[in-house]
């Protein structure tokens, strides 16, 4: 499968990208990891008159924390960089989580969070995790810089509310107040199919109490789904069965799941709560596991 | 020109955006015009006749495509040729050397790695990355490894019997 002919353009700057964008006029594509706008290309499902190829801009494969513990990962960080990361695994039980089970290996060699995020797939493991994690990006277009909250990023399947000409330079995971505690869990047919339910759970404690909390759905909806409900119930307390249950309940409300070859809705809102229930009872202090 | 005659492509229309690429295969320089649009599996294989990278299943999946690109396994059906300019691409054509196989061919080789040969190619490459970074894996961790190369044959056994005798070896050839 060839795709369509596009314009390419390589460029060595950010700003020269932007400008790029901005000259494509809607017309144009960012290319990053490509390992899911090569597959639409081939199929034809996209075919912008320009790709925008930004692997070559300096400085953008970062992964880093702040001192105060905010964590930025770079438009070029790969999956397989975050599934490596030892201070992921020391400091981010929600991102160590994801990052091994996200699409195959060979794809995680080249694909990137940020344009994962992008991509705005519902079946998307990012989107789940940074939405459970209070996440933003920074975009930069050609009028400066802005943040854009991840559960604001997605307007619904592959669309996002990023201007034509802005590039989503990096992601950021705020700096926890608390103990970050939490997982991810997914359930696939195969290693690399598109997730059946993927749960994304993000807390953090104090003095044993639940402090913040985000709950992010994957594949059960027609995008991103941001269990709020769900993670309220485990605020200002500590982790109890009850809570526990109730969180389960409340996100397996919260998914829209479809009845597909994957699964019927019903059999889908019940591995959403019984993934809320083992991501939580996991957590180091949860009292969960005693009932 | 060995005859009187050599038959030419057309002259592409003017408007049709072409690029000129320095891949280096194998080791070896290699150059070519192309469009864009030119996926990098095609160009080893139509363009360079390295018909020993296969295409299979074209969406992403099977993993029978992979190459390493700058040492790093990548699916060459989801890369465009043009973003290999100036990068070093290994396909199993470059594997063995001037009178013997690579370890990791040997094992497949000895251990009946293979039935029909489509996915090898693939499986060797993702294999020898894989233990140049995990030179002792564990059998779990070589399934792992694996997991995005697909084999309709066998059923993986040998594969992984295959990749950890290959393992045994190269550690061999290390210590020695």
């Amino acid at each position: 499968m060839y795709p369509s002919r596009f314009r390419y353009e390589a460029p060595r700057s950010v700003e020269e990208a932007i400008a790029l964008l901005h000259q494509g006029g809607g017309e144009a594509k960012v290319l990053a990891g490509g390992q899911s706008l090569v597959p639409m290309l081939k199929l034809r499902f996209a075919s912008p008159e320009m790709l925008v190829d930004i692997n070559n801009l300096p400085g953008l494969d970062y992964l880093r924390v702040d001192a105060d513990g905010t964590i930025r990962i770079g438009a070029l960080c790969r999956h397989a960089d975050l599934e490596k990361s030892t201070l992921l695994a020391a400091h981010q039980p929600t991102m160590a989580a994801a990052a091994p089970l996200v699409a195959d290996p060979i794809v995680r060699n080249r694909g990137t969070l940020v344009g994962s995020l992008c991509h705005a797939d519902p079946q998307g493991d990012w989107a789940s995790v940074m939405i459970a994690l209070g996440g933003h990006i920074v975009a930069q277009g050609p009028k400066g810089r802005r943040k854009i909250a991840v559960a604001d990023l997605m307007k619904g399947p592959f669309q996002t509310v990023l201007a034509y000409d802005e590039l989503a330079i990096e992601a950021v995971v705020p700096a926890p107040k608390g103990v970050a505690g939490g997982g991810y869990l997914k359930l696939e047919r195969r290693v690399g199919d598109f997730a059946t339910v993927g749960v994304a759970i993000a807390i953090e404690t104090s003095a044993g109490s639940v402090i913040r909390a985000g709950i992010g759905l994957t594949g059960v909806g027609g995008s991103t789904i941001n269990a709020v409900d769900a993670a309220g119930a485990l605020l200002g307390g500590p982790l109890t069965a009850d809570t526990i249950a109730r969180a389960s309940e409340l996100a397996a409300q919260a998914a829209q799941p479809r009845s597909d070859h994957r699964g019927s809705a019903t059999y889908k809102r019940h591995i959403v709560s019984t993934f809320v229930t083992r991501i939580l009872t996991s957590v180091p202090d949860s009292k969960g596991k005693a009932a | 020109m060995s005859s009187l005659f050599a038959e030419v492509p057309p002259e592409p229309a003017s408007d049709v955006p072409v690029r000129r690429v320095t891949i280096n295969v194998n080791g070896e320089a290699r150059t070519a015009v192309i469009e864009p649009r030119l996926l990098l599996a095609h160009l080893l294989r139509q363009g360079f006749g390295l018909t020993g990278t296969h295409t299979g299943c074209d969406t992403t999946n099977c993993g029978v495509c992979t190459v390493l690109f700058d040492g790093t396994p990548i699916k060459s059906c989801t890369m465009l040729a043009v973003q290999a300019d100036g990068h070093n691409i290994l396909t199993v054509e470059g594997l063995a050397g001037a009178s013997e196989l690579h370890p990791v061919q040997e094992a497949f080789k000895d251990e009946h790695g293979l039935q029909c040969g489509f996915c090898t190619p693939g499986m060797m490459l993702t294999a020898k990355a894989f233990l140049e970074t995990n030179p002792d894996p564990t059998e779990d961790e070589v399934r792992w490894a694996l997991s995005g190369n697909l084999c309709r044959c066998t059923g993986y056994q040998n594969i992984v019997k295959s990749v950890l005798a290959a393992a045994e070896k190269l550690r061999g050839q290390a210590g020695n």
